[in-house]
């Protein structure tokens, strides 16, 4: 079995009185795509949030390829290989595609304290970002205006330029939310590309997707992990019937 | 593009013929006026490169004018009449404000971030004031003007005028690179969405703090201009109306484009004194006028050249 490159033990967020996350452990093998799934309102955000470094947990650990950084800063986390997308879309709506790739290749590429030669004609940026757009089907698209882009190709973007930094983790959360069945077909399909060769969390609502992309699956229900196992495993719990996929499985 | 490059070179010849037309017609009046347009066509640019590109809400740009002149002024009043050594006290002291000023403020966000920047306006303002020693409230007469061993004689407003506008177009200059290298696009880019800046692994403050400075640093160098151009110093330099004034040009220009402030200054000081020549109560006139500028040239004048208002 391959090493855990994310171990999440005891994590714990209250917001008031209401316990969104309430004591999650959870793993992630190399390599492995561990999907998150649960009804609206379980936590899943908020779980995503604390993974990337956006919401500070009130208690318990994360470990990343045995580190402890339950205390860094998202840049931290993200110079350290995580990567993530946003439930709902995040890119830089008033640059080209290509630019947005450009930028988070260039947020790994060392200090950006560099203030005279033009970034947009510097090839150790713009032919990775072209390399990245090619390969998630935008390489047509690269000087569009992010916020020119359909829905679908908006979340594509946003996909590389998670990959445009070589994570070593993707937090993908909803990756196919809102999009057309033939949009989301094609996510799908690219994301089944990635499996093996990236080692993914992955929130998602739709089962199809999710059936299709998890090695393993956890259920989140009130904060609280309720099942984990393999799809086969997951879908056969009664108390996972219950709760969440009742009326869908 | 190229309608666009014609307009705005035809501008840049019609600012360099302007001092001749000036001479010849008798008018020397408005080589004075052109003068002070493009001191504070300099101070707008430089308050574009935050306000404009870094979408940091500076409400206190004028200390920075303020702090520029006074470090000619009271250089000069010393008998420091060493021009060199002036501007780049003036220059490095505007920068060490904004590094002091940035270092808090650029943590904030918003409406904080407008109000501290207005504070320390406010509390250098005061502080010229309440300095007897150089003039307090009455302000400063700067006797001598800055001295460049002999190169140019700032006595001579023509050829002062060249240097005001050979400045202008290095900083216009200047901004333009910074904003399209790797510092700059970062920069926009956590105006446009800082979230996923941060989730693609980078912190914005420190970027956003070194604009703050070069930001300060320019336009102390537009302070030190322009206490040569009025040879006098006065707290009202630093008055918030100035900040308000500066940003203005910049709205005006159209925020984010390399010309866009020298426009906006232009358009501000030149319809500002053909109000005031027309009619006393010319505020009364220009506000709605400013009002309306803003609701209908959403991009600022920049954008109603050719090509539109987004350059680089």
């Amino acid at each position: 079995m391959a090493e855990a490159i994310l171990e999440v033990r005891g994590l714990r967020k209250a917001f008031g009185a209401l316990a969104a996350t309430d004591g999650v452990d959870l793993d992630l093998r190399e390599g492995e795509t561990h999907a998150i799934i649960g009804p609206n309102g379980a936590g899943k955000t908020t779980l995503i949030g604390q993974l990337a470094g956006n919401i500070r947990p009130d208690a318990g650990q994360v470990r990343f390829s045995g580190e402890d950084v339950t205390r860094l800063s998202a840049p931290q986390r993200a110079r350290r290989g995580f990567a993530r997308s946003f439930q709902i879309t995040s890119v830089y709506r008033d640059f080209t595609a290509l630019d947005n790739v450009a930028l988070a290749v260039q947020a790994h590429a060392g200090h950006s304290f560099r203030f005279w030669r033009p970034a947009r004609e510097e090839r150790a940026l713009r032919d990775p970002a072209r390399a990245v757009l090619d390969e998630v089907g935008l390489g047509a698209r690269a000087d569009v205006l992010a916020a020119n882009l359909a829905h679908g190709e908006q979340r594509q973007l946003e996909v590389a330029m998670a990959l445009a930094t070589r994570p070593r983790l993707l937090l993908l959360d909803e990756p196919v939310a809102g999009m057309g069945l033939e949009e989301s077909q094609r996510m799908v399909q690219f994301l089944a590309g990635l499996k093996g060769r990236r080692s993914i969390i992955l929130v998602e609502h739709d089962m199809d997707a999710v059936f299709t992309l998890a090695d393993r699956i956890s259920v989140l229900v009130y904060g609280r992990i309720i099942a984990s196992g393999t799809p086969e495993e997951v879908r056969a719990n009664p108390e996972v019937r219950r709760a969440y996929l009742g009326e869908d499985a | 593009m190229r309608a666009r490059t014609l307009v705005l070179a035809a501008c840049v010849l019609l600012l360099a013929a302007a001092p001749l037309v000036a001479g010849a017609l008798g008018q020397m009046y408005y080589v004075e006026l052109l003068r002070r347009v493009m001191i504070f066509g300099i101070a707008a640019a430089s308050l574009n490169l935050i306000l404009g590109y870094g979408g940091l809400v500076s409400f206190g740009h004028a200390a920075y004018l303020g702090v520029g002149g006074y470090a000619v002024g009271i250089l000069a009043f010393y008998g420091v009449n060493n021009g060199w050594l002036q501007w780049a006290v003036a220059i490095l002291a505007s920068a060490l404000v904004a590094l002091a000023i940035g270092a808090i403020s650029v943590r904030t966000r918003g409406i904080y971030f407008i109000m501290i920047t207005l504070a320390f306006t406010q509390m250098l303002y005061y502080l010229g004031i309440s300095v007897e020693e150089y003039g307090g409230d009455d302000g400063l007469r700067i006797k001598v003007k800055s001295q460049f061993s002999g190169l140019i004689d700032l006595n001579d407003p023509v050829a002062y005028y060249y240097l005001v506008f050979a400045l202008l177009l290095g900083v216009l200059y200047l901004v333009h690179r910074l904003v399209n290298s790797r510092f700059g696009l970062l920069l926009r880019a956590a105006k446009s969405n800082e979230a996923r800046s941060r989730a693609i692994g980078f912190s914005p403050y420190p970027y956003q703090l070194a604009a703050f400075v070069i930001s300060g640093a320019l336009c102390g160098l537009a302070g030190a201009l322009y206490a040569n151009h009025t040879s006098f110093i006065t707290p009202e330099y630093m008055h918030w109306t100035r900040s308000g004034e500066i940003m203005f040009m910049v709205i005006l220009g159209g925020m984010g484009t390399a010309a866009g402030p020298a426009l906006g200054a232009f358009a501000l000081l030149i319809v500002e004194d053909l109000l005031a020549g027309w009619t006393q109560h010319w505020q009364v006139i220009l506000g709605p006028l400013l009002v309306l500028c803003v609701l209908f040239f959403k991009r600022g004048l920049a954008g109603l050249l050719p090509g539109g208002g987004k350059d680089g």
